[in-house]
């Protein structure tokens, strides 16, 4: 009985060490951030590549957490093969630890945009591939509304704030402006912020902000800042208030657009919440009940840069499947499966616009490609006990009504800490 | 008589053997990386427990931690004794128990996220989703930011979840040992004159006092630990933040080893008296059975 019990035992462990060793080269690991419809899109993604290659690809839908997961891992020396790395001041402190692949002369990226792989690139070494693209620099809005109303779309910043005072002459609420998104509460002024930094004070001290070369205290920082107060520092101007843009979820947030008569008019947000908008109000038509126009400049100097963000895999073993699918995904072959599929921007230049499932996607996806300026999510840049730390709760402590020299003094305090100095 | 010396290490040796792999190494690892700085590589001596104590933040998370032992406390056990008392004279008992019971099954994160709606906040006019914004509009009130109100409301708010979770944890446990009381005592209490009020004061407070004090220390412990309410609500934002909270954001959000280890340090410090009065309590229960 014993030896019955032991042979079978035996026979178990050697298949299931030949099969380890039969399957261990093909198989990669990819743990992501996606989940629902996004998951759905990724693996479709995938199909080809498993199909022609045999190799099996193993994903892991990890979820928002994944930046803590991968800090577990990578300390546990047990990560993922190949990761999405949704923030790329996670990545550059990885990158730091040697923990990351680099991936020059591993994935052809020549057909990429260049501003994502100098963005995926880190010290000049490349440290990731960007798939995917968000455009922010946008504003919602209800185009049938605005005709109805004789509203038109404002090209400059005192447009704005004009059809934001009609509209509350008119008894309406310009703004729809909720920022509230669990752990994360705050990105949605960050944002805000960075777009605005983008058109009063130009790239170049975008950069310089990013990288903590001027302080948080800098009269070009403060007044980036100001400006944004001129729309959320108003009861009137934004739906709910203060209060309303500090609780109201940010997915929500644009269906407030979309009653009768409308609670809100205008909603700056990125390409990803047409897909909020979609879910929430399934009778929309994009490009007629509601469309887009670009967040205007400010001043005439800088003209109208754009704010984005992007979908970042990076490698953290080095083999020939994670070579390949690397390779794949960053093809223009992977990229149409993936944003036809969303309605996201695709990195490769070959990624043929039919693709793209509505006019509004279409459009922001030349935007980009045509872009003079386009910069990174600057929050998203900085070390995370800035960027997803104090800048965060300083924005929501400047909505709360702290006064700003208190919350940027706190931010610099925090930023000197983080960056090292 | 060897096998007798030998015995016990054999029993509690698997349970020593755990113990030191995974409760006694990660603490004394703990405490040293709290010593070094963000990636554990440079020795920098007290200066992660300098910022926790002069960091704005970490400072309100402790003030914060204090409210939460102070009030948590108080009121999920004296909710508990009052119900495991008063629920002794009622003829449905056992439905009402498993009611307020109830919401210690749900998980931490569930119940935070249903109280979450409950404070829900929509513009005055627009339908509340929200079940307390609901009743304060419908008795003609402005809908307010429940959340957000800093400092003393949104706490407030935060620290009702936790009682609503373990006021049947308490309750369940002091009613157990209510019923132990033999019913004699209150009687011959009673003869001799004593009101219900006198009772509740002279006699059945004392033979609980022991339970009590047990309830007591495993709320104060489990309440300097708290994390999920918080983090699943406010994320600590607007005045909400807590010990473990900032714990968490500084290792899994900021990667910092060294802040994450000293604020678990700190943490461990102020649990251990809480945990000697608990264990001291429970061996003198022990005795007296």
């Amino acid at each position: 009985m014993l030896k019955r019990a032991l042979t079978v035992l035996l026979v178990v462990s050697l298949i299931s060490v030949v099969g380890l060793l039969g399957f261990a080269q093909q198989k990669v690991t990819i743990a992501i951030v996606w989940s629902g419809t996004e998951l759905e899109a990724f693996e479709k993604a995938l199909v080809p590549f498993e199909e022609r290659t045999g190799i099996d690809v193993v994903v892991e839908p990890v979820g928002r957490d994944l930046p803590a997961v991968l800090i577990a891992r990578v300390a546990a020396g047990n990560p993922p093969d190949i990761a999405a790395m949704p923030n790329p001041g996670q990545a550059k402190e990885f990158a730091d630890q040697g923990a990351l692949v680099c991936l020059d002369g591993i994935v052809d990226v020549s057909d990429h945009s260049k501003a994502f792989v100098d963005l995926a690139s880190i010290d000049g070494k490349l440290y990731g591939i960007f798939i995917s693209a968000d455009l922010k620099s946008l504003v919602w809005y209800n185009p049938k509304q605005f005709a109805a109303r004789g509203y038109g779309v404002p090209t400059s910043w005192p447009a704005l704030l004009d059809l934001s005072n009609k509209i509350v002459a008119d008894g309406g609420i310009p703004w729809a402006l909720g920022m509230e998104s669990g752990a994360a509460t705050g990105w949605v002024g960050t944002d805000w912020i960075e777009d605005i930094m983008l058109r009063t004070a130009g790239p170049d001290l975008y950069d310089k902000w990013v990288n903590h070369e001027i302080p948080w205290t800098h009269p070009a920082v403060k007044k980036a800042w100001e400006y944004f107060g001129q729309i959320v520092g108003r009861e009137d101007y934004v739906y709910g208030g203060a209060t309303g843009a500090l609780t109201i979820f940010f997915g929500d947030s644009p269906n407030a657009l979309f009653t009768d008569p409308p609670e809100a008019y205008m909603h700056r947000q990125a390409t990803f919440i047409q897909s909020f908008i979609k879910t929430a109000n399934p009778g929309l038509v994009a490009g007629e009940d509601y469309d887009v126009f670009t967040f205007p400049p400010i001043s005439p100097v800088f003209g109208t840069p754009l704010l984005g963000a992007g979908d970042r895999l990076a490698a953290f073993n080095d083999t020939p499947e994670v070579r390949a699918l690397l390779n794949y995904l960053a093809s223009a072959e992977a990229q149409e499966i993936w944003c036809g599929e969303l309605g996201k921007l695709a990195i490769n230049k070959n990624v043929d616009p039919a693709i793209y499932p509505d006019p509004i996607t279409a459009r922001a996806a030349k935007m980009l490609a045509e872009a003079d300026t386009f910069r990174f999510d600057a929050s998203d840049l900085m070390p995370t006990a800035v960027g997803c730390g104090t800048f965060w709760t300083g924005v929501l402590d400047y909505v709360c009504g702290i006064p700003l020299n208190t919350v940027l003094a706190a931010i610099e305090a925090s930023a000197i800490d983080a960056y090292g100095e | 008589m060897r096998t007798g010396r030998l015995q016990p290490w054999l029993f509690v040796g698997p349970a020593l053997i755990l113990l030191v792999f995974f409760l006694l190494y990660p603490s004394i690892d703990t405490i040293r990386l709290s010593f070094l700085d963000k990636r554990a590589e440079n020795f920098v001596g007290f200066s992660n427990y300098t910022h926790f104590f002069t960091d704005k933040t970490t400072l309100t998370a402790f003030r914060n931690n204090a409210l939460w032992v102070v009030l948590f406390t108080t009121f999920s056990v004296s909710f508990g004794l009052a119900l495991a008392v008063l629920l002794d004279r009622v003829r449905y008992e056992k439905i009402v128990k498993s009611i307020i019971f109830i919401p210690m099954a749900i998980s931490m994160v569930g119940a935070s996220t249903i109280w979450k709606f409950v404070y829900a906040f929509r513009p005055a006019g627009a339908p509340q989703i929200g079940l307390l914004n609901a009743i304060v509009t419908a008795c003609g009130g402005r809908p307010m930011g429940w959340l957000i109100e800093m400092p003393w409301i949104n706490n407030l708010c935060l620290i009702v979840v936790g009682i609503w979770i373990n006021t049947g944890f308490c309750m369940v446990i002091l009613s157990a040992a209510y019923k132990n009381i033999p019913r004699e005592l209150m009687e011959a209490a009673r003869i001799d004159g004593a009101n219900e009020w006198q009772v509740f004061r002279k006699v059945i407070l004392p033979l609980l006092k022991p339970t009590v004090a047990v309830v007591t220390t495993t709320m104060v412990v489990f309440v300097l630990k708290i994390f999920d309410i918080v983090y699943v609500m406010t994320n600590g934002n607007f005045s909400t933040e807590v010990i473990a909270n900032r714990m968490y954001k500084e290792m899994f959000h900021f990667m910092n080893f060294g802040r994450s280890s000293a604020i678990a340090v700190i943490l461990l410090l102020l649990i251990i008296p809480a945990l000697i009065i608990n264990v001291r309590r429970f061996t003198e229960q022990e005795a007296i059975r």
